[in-house]
């Protein structure tokens, strides 16, 4: 939007930064008010950091957050809080297991089954988005309610399907669907020092991103998007059908979050059980946040949502709640946004005394000149 | 992201709408022939329960957490501040009411959740009245701070507490419960006899009437108080004008940061008596208690058009789905057929007022869920949860010509900014 001075980028990065530093600060202040040292709970922090495992269970989460982040991402652009990340996810995840767990599929060949599940996953995280998109532009209903609405019904009708479509696991009183069988498995990266492996869909994170950039900036269905962000009316008179905007753009975003479960499906679980994680719909929002929903800064969020969560597991052994963390998070959310208000009203009002001066110094010479 | 939304597909209820206000006796009859209905179902059913004093009881008590979520969303809501952060704030009424509640009895217990439930929407109002933050965003924020801090403080302070641990409190005693002397016997003898209508009404008035714990009667307090407060005085005025037209509103000399903050921690306040009703109702705090239920008051307020009378409908009837899960899967099969005669009265209803899609998509749903009903035995449990939320999108999908929330919710305000 506006040219790069040392001054814009300064701008740009003060606020993720004294968002960081002021949560930090915050948590400081919480644990020295609750008994603990902040020193050491940084240390056993960064030690469990260090450990390989770590980074690579912290590659995994990010793996998650930034396709979570990015289907929220999609509809941030042009003024639409898709809540229901999460229960397009978990709607996607459960579905394509079943899907890619059936039976009568083991005997299809191994790429077909693969894209065939995810394929699955986003048309059902894209339904699901497109009930919330259908009440929106036949009924006017806000997106911020349907969305939390369908997140709820997606926990009871997920719990329902998954008791039709389970079978026992073996060795505990979990239940998932039946475990996918090899060829329809990703292999995962091996990580030097560590026995668990990079999920292998980390380079489909990678081309969502890359794809994500290239549809906004180089697209008009982009430059649509953006621009129904700014100024609906704008865009309207621009000749944007918002109601069809407003349909795709939650389809493509509940498609994407339809993919946010298959890193941990395809690589690692292999089967969609009680304990996929719920909430990484709103973990989502938060990484997108932090990143401004730019391609690269959700990345950068994402990773640090990543290690700040893997390596809070090590805290409770030490003694200090690993809910320190989350607070953390939560602090980090609220102050980013914040700062992000701050840092645009500090630069429309330097902006304005900007303009001022310079209309300021033009005026002085030509009453100097009237004086001579 | 500053802006609230887009406006696309939003019809906006015309403005002036003929005054058609029903009088009171009007309310009376629909709400016996919404009992003759239940009755005549459960009559032809045989499920006892959907009417029962135990049902109604437990129906009462799960509803008052989710009419005390709603409120705190139709104070913010009214004063113009969407606060979707209700589910983080009664978490900290929960956590508030173990921390005292074990330690100093259930009073302490709620004083404390109110205290913390107002932190939280002191938070909240920080962030959407000074700093201009959107609404939604700061919700969440707050919904991923609530639970974190509550877990991390019961951890702290529950975990070598007598009888607490990690993710719970000790146990706390329960607050006194009273009945109205002399009905209780009567109307069991009445009730037992399983006569149309007559035994509805006793078990609806035993389940009201007896063992009614003293928090209820607050809640009940505090909701007629909502309605005369908002509605009947000069502040009630004042704040609900910061929520429709908040330039007019202080043009005319009112302080719209002050109202509104007043309101957004009002509105923390009543989440926080939710939290604190919930774990006092069940005699402790437990780590992930809230199970949504500020969601299910946010839609309970959505259902009674932001107002109080339709608030409590709202919550009565969220209430009584979430009641009717612990009973019988006779009692829940019942409520498909209630569901259907619902959506096909709505669509004569719809029918009649020329809405004639709406009317023809709510017979087919209507139609649907009475093929429902005869074609299977039981209702799966884990789909009755859902109810609530099923019926929230029905009615926003269905009525939303009918519903009109607050002219400027959700709208950032700066004072000196023009809109």
């Amino acid at each position: 939007m506006s040219r790069l001075t040392p001054r814009t980028v300064l701008l740009g990065l003060a606020a993720p930064l004294g968002a960081l530093v002021f949560a930090a600060l915050v948590c400081a202040v919480i644990l020295i008010a609750t008994g603990h040292s902040p020193a050491d709970t940084v240390q056993a922090m960064i030690t469990s950091g260090k450990r390989p495992r770590t980074l690579v269970n912290s590659l995994n989460s990010a793996t998650n957050y930034y396709l979570s982040a990015v289907a929220v991402a999609i509809g941030f652009r042009m003024n639409l809080f898709n809540i229901g990340v999460d229960g397009q996810y978990r709607m996607a995840a459960l579905l394509a297991a079943g899907f890619a767990g059936a039976t009568w599929i083991d005997s299809v060949p191994g790429p077909i089954r693969i894209i065939g599940t995810i394929m699955v996953a986003m048309i059902v995280g894209a339904a699901w988005a497109g009930i919330a998109a259908i009440l929106k532009v036949a009924r006017g209903v806000s997106e911020v309610i349907s969305t939390i609405m369908l997140n709820a019904i997606a926990t009871y009708l997920g719990q329902y399907l998954l008791l039709k479509l389970a079978v026992p696991v073996a060795g505990s009183n979990n239940i998932g669907t039946r475990p996918i069988t090899e060829g329809g498995q990703i292999p995962g990266f091996d990580w030097p020092g560590s026995t668990s492996k990079v999920y292998g869909l980390v380079i489909l994170a990678v081309l969502v991103g890359v794809v994500y950039w290239f549809v906004l900036t180089r697209t008009r269905f982009g430059f649509d998007i953006k621009a129904t962000g700014m100024s609906e009316s704008a865009a309207v008179a621009s000749g944007v059908s918002v109601k069809r905007m407003v349909l795709y753009s939650m389809l493509l975003s509940g498609g994407i979050a339809g993919l946010v479960g298959m890193p941990q499906l395809l690589g690692s679980s292999h089967s969609y059980s009680l304990d996929f994680p719920a909430g990484l719909g709103f973990i989502g929002i938060a990484v997108a946040l932090l990143g401004r929903n730019h391609p690269a800064g959700m990345a950068l969020a994402a990773l640090l949502w990543g290690v700040l969560d893997n390596a809070a597991n090590s805290l409770d052994v030490a003694g200090v709640p690993k809910e320190i963390v989350a607070i953390m998070q939560g602090v980090i959310v609220l102050s980013v946004v914040v700062a992000y208000e701050l840092v645009r009203r500090y630069r429309v009002r330097y902006e304005q005394q900007k303009v001022g001066r310079e209309l300021g110094m033009t005026r002085v010479p030509a009453a100097a000149g009237v004086g001579a | 992201m500053t802006a609230t939304g887009l406006s696309v597909g939003v019809e906006t209820a015309p403005a002036v709408r003929p005054a058609r206000r029903l009088a009171a006796r009007w309310y009376l009859l629909i709400v016996l022939a919404g009992l003759a209905v239940v009755s005549l179902v459960r009559v032809i059913t045989g499920a006892e329960d959907l009417t029962s004093s135990g049902t109604v009881g437990a129906a009462l008590t799960a509803a008052v957490p989710i009419a005390m979520a709603g409120l705190g969303g139709l104070w913010a809501e009214r004063a113009g501040v969407v606060n979707i952060g209700l589910e983080g704030m009664m978490v900290l009424g929960t956590w508030g009411a173990g921390f005292a509640g074990y330690q100093w009895g259930p009073w302490a217990g709620l004083v404390f959740g109110v205290v913390l439930g107002a932190l939280g929407g002191l938070l909240h109002a920080i962030a959407t009245v000074t700093f201009g933050v959107d609404h939604i965003i700061s919700g969440v924020a707050i919904n991923l701070l609530a639970p974190g801090a509550a877990l991390f403080l019961s951890k702290q302070y529950f975990s070598d507490a007598p009888g607490g641990g990690q993710k719970q409190s000790p146990p706390i005693t329960d607050a006194p419960r009273v009945s109205i002397p002399g009905l209780s016997s009567a109307l069991d003898t009445l009730e037992r006899k399983h006569w149309f209508l007559v035994s509805d009404l006793a078990g609806l008035l035993r389940g009201l009437t007896v063992n009614v714990s003293l928090l209820t009667i607050i809640a009940v307090l505090l909701l007629v108080g909502t309605l005369l407060v908002l509605w009947r005085t000069p502040f009630g005025l004042r704040l609900r004008s910061c929520g429709e037209a908040p330039v007019a509103a202080e043009s005319l000399g009112v302080n719209v940061y002050k109202y509104k903050y007043y309101a957004v921690i009002g509105s923390g306040v009543f989440a926080g008596i939710g939290g604190a009703f919930l774990a006092i109702s069940s005699s402790q705090f437990r780590d992930g208690q809230t199970g949504g239920r500020g969601f299910i008051g946010l839609a309970a307020m959505i259902f009674g058009n932001w107002r109080p009378g339709g608030l409590a409908a709202g919550a009565g009837l969220f209430g009584y789905t979430d009641a009717m899960q612990l009973r019988g899967s006779d009692a829940v099969h019942a409520l498909l057929l209630l569901l259907a005669i619902a959506l096909l009265v709505l669509a004569v209803v719809q029918f009649l007022a020329r809405h004639r899609v709406i009317s023809a998509v709510a017979a087919v749903l209507g139609v649907a869920f009475g093929w429902w009903y005869f074609a299977s035995d039981q209702l799966p449990p884990e789909l009755v949860g859902s109810a609530p939320y099923v019926v929230t999108l029905l009615v926003l999908a269905l009525a939303a010509q009918r519903l009109r929330m607050p002219k400027a919710d959700g709208k950032i305000y700066r004072r000196g900014e023009a809109v």
